[in-house]
């Protein structure tokens, strides 16, 4: 800043030698003039300054918080009953006698054989076909069960062996009328039983299971169904008791013998990957969180940890590099040997070694960012105190440090006063590029998720949903906007960090 | 000129040496390592030992029993006589996991490396030569672009137009599908074509710095005053920046080009990983995360070694290019 360049301007009322002809700049004005001529670091100004209001004022501005999450109602087909045709023998034992396991054994053997009768322990069996798939089984002259593949369900009240055996005789055999027990009783065609006209049980082959908790399925509905599955209908319509009306789809699986019934229902769910729409510009993420605000709130977070990183390495970087660089000898050498073992460290690997054991360790998301910013900042003072050091160094030996020394200048003058203002310009650029470098790290990180953790947004862990190929695709406002402001912010810096150079160059006239 | 070498040698094996110690103590105080949620597994079994005696007995066979000072002499005892050991992850020698994948790794940095070379150098002369003009406007602008793209922004954008859009590459791997049925040909134009990305990737990210680095120092010899007399006798402009400028501008350039050879055996990790290439750098990532400490060593070792070899490199590039430097 030792060469004043006046500007001289033209301007005929003055004498020659009058004051107010020459234009004296400071230092500082030529440096601004001199940033501003510059195309790119005016672009690069302006693109700063955008995402500074998008991020700080952006968040303030916008009506939604960054963790408040939007909710919608789907059409989602969930899995309402399950329905099995029964294709075994099931027994219904008469009042008063036993019909255990073994003779169950014995009578199904026998049955597969088409034999009329068997024997245990000395006893013999007959077996009575009733009907299609129904067996009464006698000893002697006692009738002991009833094997059917049909199922008689009680609606209220139990129902004697009588009538159970009377009416699924009826049934197999197609019969429309029985009497047991000196009562009447009418079946239609759907295998309900009725008496004086109101039902009291129901024989059928299907067996209905509620698939959810709380479903409870009444006849009706269960009619319905069996109506559509004998017509192989994959769809049918059932008002419920609610009124309201509901699709059902039938699918049949065959390896299970299985029908599954689903519901299809209107379901509230995250709004998840929301196209751009009115009230949110650019859509909804992966948690049904506002994409738009969260972009805002991350680059917040982006550029406050850059900052933040860039002040550490900075303060630790001037006073090591000044301390090396003034006092030179022994100090020196320690110093900057400290500083060649940390250029040494790997420092990429080193933090994604960090982040990891956190993850491990299940830091709290808000403690992990801190860390981050500790461990990139100390990771990262090296080249700052060597480039302080340097300059240090290089200017110690100028005349103008000599001359401030002949003027008696006491010494913490002459370091405040006269040297470190000559550092200050290059580490100005310095610090504008690294800048851009740590917000490139912090992101890389956490968008590998060793960084920024939800439910914090970072521009960096905003697009590590693409790591889900479909999203990458199909999406690309989940994750385009994201990495636009990250390339954006960082050129920004690098912009005007390249015009500053510039601009403190003194031999870079233009 | 070989004291200097040699006390740089030394100056290094000691630097060498804290690094090491500084990463294994590190490695060693991590909160959860890889044997904590192994015997935390290991525990979790019906009718199994309870975690603190698994702890203890997984301790003691992967060699953690002891404090760090005594583990890191033992490290160090048997990396010199040459013994890695076997790496957790991997359940297998360190060496050969090394050997298996540094391989695609150093094709990677190569083919890149020359790519950049011939790419920026030139484009870095041209904008020095036209400073202030259209021409270097654009390419100082794209240098800074590719300084400033994220590694996996670029990445997920070739992604989504070249694979996804296009059709062309796939988006992740090494090898194709049908990689087993192809021939000897086939297998290299299959492995060929999963390279693209990766390697473009790596390109365009890393070009801008030296072409920033071309243009400036080519900028500083063209303000020099042996061009200035080049120019007043009379010389064509193309003699002048072709042929006295050019030259002169090559000795930074090999310097650091000199310095970063060794770096392409490092691997580029996040590349690697964006692309799940199996070179040094992902197999090292995947290591790394899952706590894998002779791996881990091993790796950061070898990259500290890959560093200081650069720096000498550089350094002694220095003083045998430019004849005017002399070092003592």
């Amino acid at each position: 800043m030792d060469n004043n360049v006046n500007e001289v301007k033209e301007k005929e009322e003055y004498s020659l030698n009058d004051d107010r002809r020459v234009k004296v700049l400071s230092p500082g004005a030529m440096v601004a003039k001199r940033f501003f001529r510059n195309r790119l670091a005016v672009i690069g100004l302006i693109m700063l300054l955008a995402m500074f209001i998008f991020s700080f004022i952006g968040g303030l501005v916008s009506p939604y918080g960054q963790d408040e999450q939007f909710f919608t109602t789907q059409e989602q087909q969930k899995e309402y009953v399950g329905v099995t045709q029964n294709d075994d023998l099931r027994y219904t034992v008469a009042d008063g006698q036993e019909f255990s396991g073994i003779l169950q054994a014995q009578f199904l053997l026998a049955q597969g054989r088409g034999e009329t009768s068997f024997t245990y322990n000395d006893v013999t069996y007959d077996i009575v076909e009733e009907g299609p798939d129904m067996y009464s089984i006698y000893a002697g002259d006692t009738l002991l069960a009833v094997a059917a593949k049909d199922i008689i369900t009680e609606e209220a009240g139990t129902l004697s062996f009588n009538v159970k055996y009377e009416a699924l005789r009826a049934y197999v055999n197609g019969e429309t009328s029985f009497s047991a027990d000196g009562t009447d009783y009418e079946l239609d065609e759907d295998g309900n039983i009725l008496t004086g006209g109101s039902v009291v049980a129901y024989i059928s082959r299907f067996v209905v299971r509620a698939q959810e908790n709380g479903v409870i399925i009444t006849r009706d509905f269960a009619e319905a169904l069996e109506e559509a599955i004998k017509t192989d209908d994959p769809e049918f319509v059932y008002t419920g008791e609610d009124g309201v009306e509901y699709t059902y789809e039938i699918t049949y699986n065959a390896s299970s013998l299985t029908w599954s019934v689903l519901q299809t229902r209107d379901t509230y769910v995250y709004n998840r990957y929301a196209p751009p729409s009115k009230e949110h510009w650019l859509g909804l993420d992966t948690n049904g969180m506002d994409m738009l605000t969260r972009l805002m709130y991350g680059g917040r977070v982006s550029l406050v940890i850059g900052f933040i990183v860039v002040f550490i390495a900075a303060f630790l970087g001037i006073i090591l590099g000044g301390i090396a660089g003034y006092f030179g000898h022994w100090v020196d050498n320690l110093i900057m040997r400290i500083v060649d073992i940390f250029y040494c460290i790997p420092s990429m690997p080193l933090i994604i070694i960090l982040g990891s054991a956190m993850d491990n360790a299940q830091v709290d998301s808000q403690l992990r960012m801190l860390y981050l910013m500790l461990v990139l900042g100390f990771l990262s003072w090296p080249s700052i105190a060597r480039l302080v050091r340097g300059q240090i160094l290089m200017l110690r030996e100028q005349e103008f440090m000599t001359a401030a020394e002949a003027c008696g200048i006491r010494s913490s003058r002459r370091i405040f006063r006269h040297l470190i203002p000559n550092v200050i310009p290059q580490l100005i650029v310095t610090c504008t590029m690294s800048l851009g470098s740590t917000i490139i790290t912090e992101s890389t990180l956490s968008f590998l998720g060793l960084g920024v953790k939800f439910p914090f947004a970072s521009w960096g862990n905003i697009m590590t949903d693409v790591n889900d190929a479909f999203v990458m695709t199909h999406y690309w406002y989940i994750w385009i906007p994201a990495g636009i402001c990250l390339l954006i912010t960082v050129l920004g810096f690098n912009f005007v960090g390249d015009g500053l150079r510039d601009a403190f160059d003194p031999k870079m006239k233009r | 000129m070989w004291k200097y070498i040699v006390k740089r040698i030394l100056l290094s094996v000691l630097i060498l040496l804290c690094v090491t110690f500084i990463i294994y103590t590190l490695l060693r105080c991590l909160p959860s390592s890889f044997v904590e949620s192994m015997a935390m597994t290991l525990s979790q079994g019906q009718g199994s030992k309870s975690y603190d005696e698994w702890i203890a007995q997984l301790n003691a066979q992967y060699g953690l029993d002891i404090g760090i000072v005594p583990g890191y002499i033992r490290w160090l005892g048997q990396f010199l006589r040459g013994e890695f050991g076997d790496s957790w992850r991997y359940v297998m020698p360190v060496v050969d996991k090394f050997k298996e994948v540094i391989g695609v790794s150093v094709v990677m940095g190569g083919i890149a490396f020359v790519l950049e070379l011939v790419i920026a150098i030139p484009l870095g002369i041209i904008a020095a030569t036209k400073q202030y003009s259209k021409t270097d406007y654009i390419i100082t602008a794209s240098a800074l672009v590719g300084i400033s793209l994220p590694t996996f922004f670029f990445a997920t954008l070739l992604k989504l137009i070249f694979s996804s859009g296009l059709g062309w590459f796939d988006l992740y791997g090494l090898v194709g599908r049908d990689y087993a049925q192809l021939d000897t040909m086939g297998r290299f134009l299959d492995m060929a074509n999963h390279l693209v990305l990766p390697i473009a990737t790596l390109v365009i990210v890393s070009i801008g710095s030296l072409m920033r680095y071309t243009r400036t120092n080519m900028l500083e010899v063209l303000n020099a005053d042996y061009i200035r007399t080049a120019r007043a006798k009379g010389l064509p402009e193309k003699k002048v920046v072709y042929h006295h400028a050019f030259r002169n501008t090559l000795i930074p350039l090999v310097t650091i080009i000199g310095g970063s050879l060794p770096g392409l055996f490092s691997g580029a990790l996040i590349t690697e990983t964006l692309f799940s290439i199996p070179g040094i750098g992902f197999t090292s990532y995947q290591a790394m995360t899952r706590g894998d400490i002779p791996f881990s060593m091993f790796y950061l070792t070898f990259i500290a070694v890959l560093t200081l070899a650069g720096n000498l490199i550089s350094d002694i590039m220095y003083a045998v290019v430019d004849p005017r430097v002399r070092i003592s």
